[in-house]
């Protein structure tokens, strides 16, 4: 590297916040990456404007990285500024690379959302039934705010994309990782991923054996957890689908895996795999006696097929929303 | 419903019964509507559900799996978890609001020509009635 400091960018769309907090999650490195590279825009910890932005050069920006989904105007214009003002552009955190939480909202639309918020809640009152337009009258003039989009997309759904970096948020280790070879100039071939190619089933603490289950359970439905495999116990864990490099954190606390880092390499769809996965292992010692009728009871136990399959990756799902009829 | 819709319609058929079963009405000259494209995997478990999310996705309007009757798997319990796969992505395409219908799980014998063709000719009157996917428009 020559003695010219590196130039960075953050920024958040359609997210909790939770991934700028995975950077200070860095500690004391972080003096390490100021000392490297001048951070040029970062909303959430210095004073920018998106006009600042616009008045770089295009690629004067060497890194961003860009977390949060895309679900306004606002986030979608930003998205297509920063991609051209920078060399490389990072999807950072779930949301930005699968779809993230805000994506779940495909399961529903504008309308939808905004009934719900607005108008349809039991903590609002609103006689008026105002809901947000994105231009409205005051005796001062014309307000006007971003435009809500009915279905969330991925940040590779709206602009090219560089490398990803998935977990809600990104596990410091990988952030690290994915910094350093930026800074030693040893980034992995473009599209890349940056983050083994491995599940989280082969980072988890837990002994596996051959995986029979009778009934799927919910947490707060195992009064004693065995120490081994969840998935073994009934538990619904999206570990064999999901991509590792996390350190599977969640199961050292006992928690199954949600599925945040995103589908496994090569696969097309994670809530697919995991379908596979589940069916492969629920009620096969009963299999040869079991009535249809008996396979929907068990399966009757899984509440919620999207929510439990794509927690963070609807929008990046092969079927990517619900069909909306008039 | 337009009266002249012809619904595409994937069938994969496992190797030792269903798709001998296909051959066996093709053989008896049985008739059987021709929205079908045949995919010949060597075991229903073998169908990936990436492969009908996929096919769904793709704007296919009914994707048929068909596989050998309970205890008759060549591979002991190929047929079971399909059976179980299959009832989850209905689950699956219910939330998402897509008919549960347009996929369908089957058991076909080798020796059961005439179920082929009654199965085919069901489903693809199904789905002529239920319309084209809604997920077609999506992709064109």
């Amino acid at each position: 590297m020559t003695g010219e400091k590196l130039k960075f960018a953050f920024y958040w769309a359609a997210s909790c916040g939770g991934c700028e907090i995975a950077v200070l999650d860095m500690n004391e490195a972080i003096l390490e990456v100021v000392s490297a590279a001048d951070i040029l825009f970062w909303p959430v910890a210095i004073d920018t404007k998106y006009s600042d932005v616009e008045a770089m050069e295009d690629g004067h920006i060497d890194v961003c990285f860009f977390n949060g989904a895309i679900r306004n105007s606002e986030q979608k214009e930003l998205a297509h500024l920063l991609r051209k003002k920078s060399k490389v552009l990072v999807a950072f955190g779930s949301c930005a690379v699968t779809g993230g939480i805000p994506g779940l909202a495909n399961l529903s639309s504008r309308k939808g959302v905004f009934e719900t918020v607005y108008l349809d809640n039991a903590s609002i009152e609103n006689p008026d039934g105002t809901v947000p337009e994105t231009s409205s009258r005051v005796k001062e003039g014309e307000l006007t705010i971003p435009e809500f989009f009915d279905t969330v997309d991925t940040l590779d759904q709206t602009v090219e994309v560089d490398y990803y970096l998935p977990g809600c948020p990104p596990p410091t280790a990988l952030i690290m990782n994915a910094i350093n070879a930026i800074l030693s100039g040893e980034l992995p071939p473009k599209g890349s991923v940056i983050a083994p190619a491995r599940s989280v089933c082969d980072e988890c603490r837990f002994e596996k054996s051959e995986k029979r289950i009778t009934k799927i359970k919910r947490i707060y439905e195992v009064e004693e957890l065995e120490d081994r495999c969840l998935l073994e116990q009934g538990i619904i864990c999206m570990g064999p689908a999901t991509r590792g490099g996390c350190g599977a954190p969640c199961l050292e606390a006992n928690m199954p895996c949600t599925g945040c880092g995103g589908p496994t390499p090569n696969s097309l769809d994670q809530g697919g795999k995991m379908i596979s996965a589940l069916a492969s292992v629920l009620g096969i010692d009963s299999e040869a006696v079991s009535s249809d009728k008996e396979v929907e009871a068990m399966l009757d136990r899984l509440i919620d097929p999207v929510g439990t399959f794509y927690k963070y990756g609807l929008p990046s799902a092969l079927i990517k929303r619900r069909v909306m009829k008039e | 419903m337009m009266e002249d819709f012809e619904p595409t319609v994937v069938a994969f058929l496992c190797n030792w019964c269903s798709y001998a079963g296909a051959d066996l009405a093709g053989t008896s000259r049985l008739k059987y509507p021709s929205n079908i494209r045949s995919i010949r995997v060597m075991c229903s478990g073998r169908v990936d559900p990436i492969f009908i999310l996929d096919a769904l996705k793709e704007g296919i309007d009914g994707v048929l799996v068909a596989g050998c009757h309970p205890g008759d798997c060549h591979y002991q319990s190929g047929n079971y978890k399909t059976n179980r796969k299959i009832k989850l992505i209905k689950r699956l395409l219910s939330e998402l609001n897509i008919e549960p219908d347009r996929v369908r799980f089957e058991y076909i014998s080798a020796s059961e020509g005439q179920k082929f063709a009654t199965v085919v000719t069901e489903f693809v009157g199904r789905l002529k009635e239920m319309g084209p996917s809604p997920l077609k428009e999506a992709c064109e």
